[in-house]
């Protein structure tokens, strides 16, 4: 038990999440129940509007719990500074930049914002640790390039080359497939498998790639309307747990394949 | 790896001289370049020259340098902060902030009294009253901004912010005795000149203030330059960077329009043209480069303002107009898009 413990990254114990606001709280999901193992990729999928967000900005502290525990490194969420937060937990979101005028180096150098000096010097142990983040997603060849000259796929490599140069134990991806076809969900995912490996990090992303997500992620965390849980996704099959996703008047999941096909 | 600007901003500072002792040659009497050095760093034979050069044409020189480099820093500082190109000390309302205050302290005078009248109506009062309403505005702009995600709301709601203080201004001169409306006209052509040593010291000393306030509010502005989510996820205290730049920005702007009126389009074009040259979003680079940029221009427009050889002087707030609203136009047009 100790020895599981320690190799915890993320801890939830009996969360709540939803809206506070002055009217009442708006409850969206539950007695949400959860640990994330060190060097795991792990994909969190639901149906729309189920609160995969909500969780997400939950788990990274943009947005309020309603109730429950969170821990980060054993260390519990609420005590945690958001300057200690910034070396432990870096994220890549759904939102577009302010500012699509940044160069690429640019942009994943702010990932050493939380490292640098008062002006935001980048030391030469900066620089290797954003060239070495620019060789791991494979973007070196677009390092003087602006984000505005940028694919969206290729934006989104930039923006998980931030995310590493940031050097944090979690990686926290609001869905990064969402906008990209087919090769790039793909591919995507891929590099999150590859990176998960290759540095130890621990990845947390959401994703509607149901079918990817089962075959590469070491754990999946299912949203349904009833429960949250949390498993290796062959153990989610056995158990049916997909087939609680959606209605069942359209797609059915078909164990066999480990994917979703329309009902004729 | 990293591009160095060490060139640009060596010929940048060497023109920056150049206007400098350019600015301080011309005027309604024509001084050689030698003389110039003479007066400033020994002695000339010819006194007149000297006291010309050094009671009128230094002080509105550096005055000058002032004024541009600080429109230039604050006009990037609100581009950044409110992730809109369009953004500046003018165009958010912060300069009629500062006209408001100038407007109740001159023309508000003779509203509230006589007591406070005379007593009033020193630099120091429109100072201060500039820098208050500049403030208010630029926090009323920023309070609002956090509820309106939209850009271009914002945009407006600095405007109506403006028009506010010019119904505010128009009641006020209703009421208002002519000389009284003279003073507040001419204050709001703008004016470089009629400065003494002692009150550009105190300019110095609160634009100084100032930019080392936006100094330390360079690595927040690299952040926010990703957004606020991300910029929080990085470790930056929003709230904090935020009232820095905000403080900056109305010590900066505030004093400017109290000392030289409002002057408009230096804010919004500097930064814009700062951008042809140096092709970064890094404020490290930016901050300086803007600085530099701005004092340059405004050096050129003081003199052209002083139409060389002749004895009028244009508004300088006439010029910088004449001279901002094209480049706008013609970064538009070149573009097709205006970033930040």
């Amino acid at each position: 038990m100790a020895k599981e413990t320690s190799h915890s990254i993320l801890k939830v114990e009996e969360l709540s999440i939803g809206y506070k606001s002055k009217k009442g709280d708006t409850l969206i999901a539950s007695d949400i129940n959860f640990e994330l193992q060190k060097g795991q990729l792990i994909g969190l999928v639901g149906a729309n509007g189920i609160g995969k967000s909500t969780l997400l900005r939950t788990l990274i502290k943009v947005q309020p719990e309603l109730s429950g525990r969170l821990f980060l490194n054993q260390k519990d969420l609420k005590s945690t500074s958001i300057l200690e937060l910034a070396k432990q937990l870096s994220i890549v979101l759904t939102e577009p930049l302010s500012s699509k005028n940044l160069s690429v180096f640019e942009l994943v150098s702010l990932g050493r914002h939380p490292y640098t000096n008062w002006i935001g010097r980048l030391t030469e142990a900066d620089s290797a640790i954003i060239n070495k983040a620019l060789t791991l997603v494979n973007i070196t060849a677009l390092k003087d390039k602006k984000c505005y000259e940028l694919s969206d796929g290729q934006l989104q490599k930039v923006m998980i080359a931030r995310a590493l140069a940031q050097d944090t134990d979690l990686i926290v991806l609001d869905e990064p497939t969402s906008h990209l076809d087919m090769y790039h969900k793909a591919y995507i995912l891929k590099l999150l498998q590859k990176l998960t490996k290759e540095t130890g990090k621990t990845i947390l992303f959401s994703s509607h790639e149901i079918d990817l997500a089962i075959q590469l992620c070491d754990t999946m965390i299912v949203m349904t309307k009833d429960q949250v849980v949390c498993n290796q996704p062959c153990q989610l099959i056995s158990e049916g747990i997909f087939n609680a996703l959606f209605p069942k008047d359209l797609i059915v999941f078909d164990e066999k394949t480990g994917s979703f096909r329309v009902t004729k | 790896m990293k591009i160095n600007y060490t060139y640009q901003f060596l010929s940048l500072t060497a023109l920056l001289l150049l206007c400098f002792v350019f600015n301080l040659s011309l005027g309604s009497i024509s001084i050689p370049f030698t003389e110039v050095f003479k007066s400033l760093f020994a002695s000339t034979e010819n006194k007149t020259w000297e006291v010309i050069i050094m009671e009128f044409r230094l002080p509105k020189a550096l005055t000058a340098i002032m004024v541009g480099s600080g429109l230039g820093v604050t006009g990037l500082l609100m581009q950044t902060l409110f992730r809109n190109p369009l953004a500046g000390p003018f165009v958010l309302g912060i300069s009629s902030g500062a006209s408001l205050g100038v407007a109740l302290v001159i023309l508000g005078s003779g509203l509230f009294g006589g007591l406070f009248a005379t007593a009033l109506i020193t630099k120091w009062s429109i100072v201060i009253a500039a820098s208050l309403g500049s403030f208010l505005v630029l926090l009323a702009v920023l309070a609002v901004s956090n509820k309106v995600r939209d850009t271009m709301a914002i945009l407006i709601i600095g405007l109506m912010f403006g028009s506010i203080t010019a119904a505010v201004v128009s009641v006020l001169s209703y009421f208002s005795s002519a000389e009284q409306l003279q003073q507040y006209i001419f204050w709001g052509f703008g004016s470089l000149s009629n400065l003494s040593w002692s009150e550009i010291l105190i300019f110095f000393l609160i634009y100084a203030l100032g930019l080392v306030l936006s100094m330390f509010s360079i690595k927040g502005l690299n952040g926010l330059l990703l957004g606020d989510n991300y910029a929080k996820s990085l470790g930056l205290n929003l709230k904090q960077s935020r009232l820095i730049i905000i403080l900056a920005t109305s010590l900066i702007a505030g004093t400017i329009t109290a000392f030289s009126g409002p002057i408009a389009f230096i804010g919004l074009a500097i930064p814009h043209l700062t951008r042809q040259i140096f092709k970064t979003t890094d404020h490290k680079i930016l901050l300086p480069a803007v600085f530099l940029f701005g004092a340059i221009v405004m050096l050129i427009c003081d003199s052209i303002a002083q139409v060389p050889g002749s004895d009028y002087t244009l508004p300088i707030n006439a010029i910088t107009a004449l001279v901002g609203a094209p480049v706008v136009i013609w970064l538009l047009v070149k573009q097709r898009k205006m970033m930040f």
